[in-house]
């Protein structure tokens, strides 16, 4: 069955009638970044506007895979469970050199978290439900048919000029947060500029409803026999629709490939039949470019507005939750008095570092796909040769490097060298099963201090949780120390640790942490 | 660890024949290609990016031993 895009009902904005009062927050897009921000800010209790210029979820799906990190985070914005119940989980990846395998990966290999690796879903549903439950939440005005098309910095606030189906309206905030897509139009408007690499090759990427059986795993193919000299992938997501991706050559004419008649021969050739219905088709070029800073005076970005990258590392939604998840408690601090402005740097200084880590590995990727004719091409086919043959070269075959979330530099964080490397400070907290439940949801809403077989002191801003160390806490947080303390951030990072703190080192601590400056 | 640029294949003028007879025979874009394998094999064989770094400037002629 194809998505059913229902129209969100259009009203029209009070501004139209004459001035709104100065708003704490704009943001403008709707789509999961956007969304997905004003969910977190609302449950930090900031109110919100967000405008969208359209009035349904993303037309075709787009984004299908959603890492274990966006999952818990979606989770903490009330709608991971859904996501993992409709989603297609799936942890290994097969990468095949014509038609032999030479190199897979299991994303997950060890248990005791409540998020599975990956689910692939389609983006149209991740959308559904933030929109839904973006509108369950009084904070939240959810305006669709509001495009902004002006943009004006004041110092203390901005402002945006809004049109709708009834005319336009000026609206201003303390703060605007660009939310608007990889075309970005605010982008545009104080002309910032995008620097990166653009790929020249083509792909044509299609969704399809058909049965099959097998365990849902992604599979790349270099060089198969049904698309000679190119590549191909094949993903599965729910209600039947697979992903495919077909490398077409940098001359390849979009339009005509576009055509059903082209498509569906080619598709045929994938799957080995044409027993299937086209639900969605487009043909790209990819690029991986960032903006130089995400924070303009009292315009931000986030999400593609901020940066773009190539899809094949499943690093672009992924990694604007992730923004989300470094602005919104910092945000809301900021508009709710109790950080200054300056704290802001530290989200531009975190987001920066994870952004170009996604462009180095989505260009890399990218690159392995695409070589330039000439040396990069020579070294290209020579790991896939040898990778046939000798195990060495196997990891060097780049289909894509999976998203994960980076792990913030923090030299001057507190820190105990001889606790588990995996919940160094800058880290995500890793989950662990935590009685009848999970960590994950323990922490996340504001500050905790995460005593691990030990007590805490207490600290104003923060909120103690004890926990006795099962095997998993032990692996994750001790290591061979009876016992740690952990200040873990609201978005679940680690900003400190110790081994038996004194409340006023972790009072000092958290405040150089609200202020941006650890 | 860093780069050994001294002498260090015992029979020096065998090795030399044997790495021009393994292209004996190949096109020039053959040739090519086994180099680019030949070189991921030794690298992996190296393996410490320190001295492969080394080896890259000097190959590339930006570093004297
Ligand atoms: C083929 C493909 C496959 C992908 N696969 C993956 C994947 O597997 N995993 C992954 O994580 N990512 C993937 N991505 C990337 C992912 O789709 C994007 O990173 C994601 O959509 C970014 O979200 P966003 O909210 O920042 O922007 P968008 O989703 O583009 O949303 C921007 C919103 O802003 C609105 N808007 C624009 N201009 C205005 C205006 N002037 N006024 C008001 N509103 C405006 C738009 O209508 C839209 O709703 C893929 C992308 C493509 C193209």
């Amino acid at each position: 069955m194809p998505y059913d895009y229902r129209p969100f009902p259009y009203v029209a904005p009070p501004g139209l009638n004459g001035p709104e009062p100065r708003h704490k927050v704009i943001i403008v897009g709707a789509g999961p970044v956007g969304l997905a921000l004003a969910i977190d800010l609302a449950n930090h209790g900031v109110p919100s506007v967000v405008l969208d210029d359209n009035n349904v979820v993303s037309v075709g799906s787009r984004a299908i895979c959603w890492s274990k990190r966006s999952l818990e985070i979606l989770d903490r914005l009330g709608v991971g469970e859904q996501a993992v119940t409709k989603g297609v989980t799936w942890k290994v990846g097969r990468t095949f050199h014509r038609d032999a395998e030479v190199f897979n990966f299991d994303l997950l290999p060890e248990a005791g978290h409540k998020m599975p690796a990956f689910v692939n879903l389609q983006q149209y549903y991740v959308e559904e439900y933030l929109v839904a439950r973006a509108q369950a939440l009084p904070l939240i005005d959810l305006r669709f048919k509001n495009k902004v098309v002006g943009v004006a910095q004041h110092g203390s606030h901005a402002s945006v000029t809004v049109e709708t189906p009834d005319g336009s309206y000026a609206l201003e905030a303390e703060w605007v947060v660009a939310c608007d897509g990889a075309r970005s139009p605010l982008r545009g408007m104080l002309g910032l500029d995008f620097d990166g690499e653009l790929f020249e090759e083509r792909f044509l990427i299609a969704d399809i409803e058909m049965q099959r059986d097998g365990v849902p795993e992604r599979w790349f193919w270099f060089e198969p026999e049904f698309h000679a000299g190119q590549s191909a992938l094949l993903h599965k997501q729910p209600d039947n629709i697979y992903r495919i991706d077909l490398q077409l050559g940098w001359d390849a004419n979009p339009e005509a490939e576009r055509q059903p008649e082209r498509v569906i021969p080619r598709i045929a050739k994938v799957v080995g039949h044409a027993d299937f219905r086209l639900d969605w088709v487009s043909v790209y070029t990819f690029q991986c470019r960032r903006l130089t800073r995400f924070v303009e005076d009292r315009v931000i970005f986030i999400g593609d507005a901020a940066h773009v990258v190539s899809p094949f590392g499943a690093r672009g939604g992924n990694g604007g939750l992730q923004d989300v998840d470094a602005l919104g408690w910092r945000l809301a601090a900021v508009v709710l008095g109790s950080a200054p402005p300056d704290a802001l740097a530290a989200f531009d200084r975190e987001r920066c570092f994870g952004a170009d880590e996604n462009i180095l590995n989505s260009a890399r990727s990218t690159r392995f796909m695409s070589p330039e004719p000439g040396v990069e091409r020579l070294f290209r086919d020579a790991v896939l040769d040898l990778a046939g043959r000798a195990d060495f070269a196997r990891p060097m075959v780049n289909s894509g490097r999976l998203s994960r979330p980076c792990v913030y530099p923090m030299p001057d964080a507190p820190d105990v060298a001889a606790l588990p490397a995996a919940s160094r400070p800058g880290a995500v907290a890793p989950d662990a099963p935590l009685g009848n439940g999970w960590l994950c949801e323990a922490l996340g809403r504001g500050f905790v201090l995460l005593g691990c077989g030990v007590d805490v002191p207490k600290v104003a801003g923060t909120t103690p949780l004890r926990v006795v160390g099962g095997a998993e806490i032990r692996a994750r947080y001790l290591g061979d120390a009876a016992g740690a303390v952990y200040l873990v951030r609201p978005d679940q990072v680690v900003a400190a640790r110790w081994l038996a703190p004194a409340a006023a080192e972790v009072a000092a601590t958290l405040r150089a942490v609200q202020e941006g400056r650890l | 660890m860093s780069l050994n640029t001294q002498p260090n294949i015992a029979d020096a003028d065998g090795f030399y024949a044997a790495l021009l007879a393994a292209h004996r025979g190949l096109t020039e874009a053959e040739s090519h290609a086994m180099n680019a394998r030949l070189v991921l094999v030794l690298a992996n064989h190296v393996g410490s990016r320190a001295v492969l770094d080394q080896a890259l400037a000097l190959a590339r002629g930006e570093s004297r031993p």
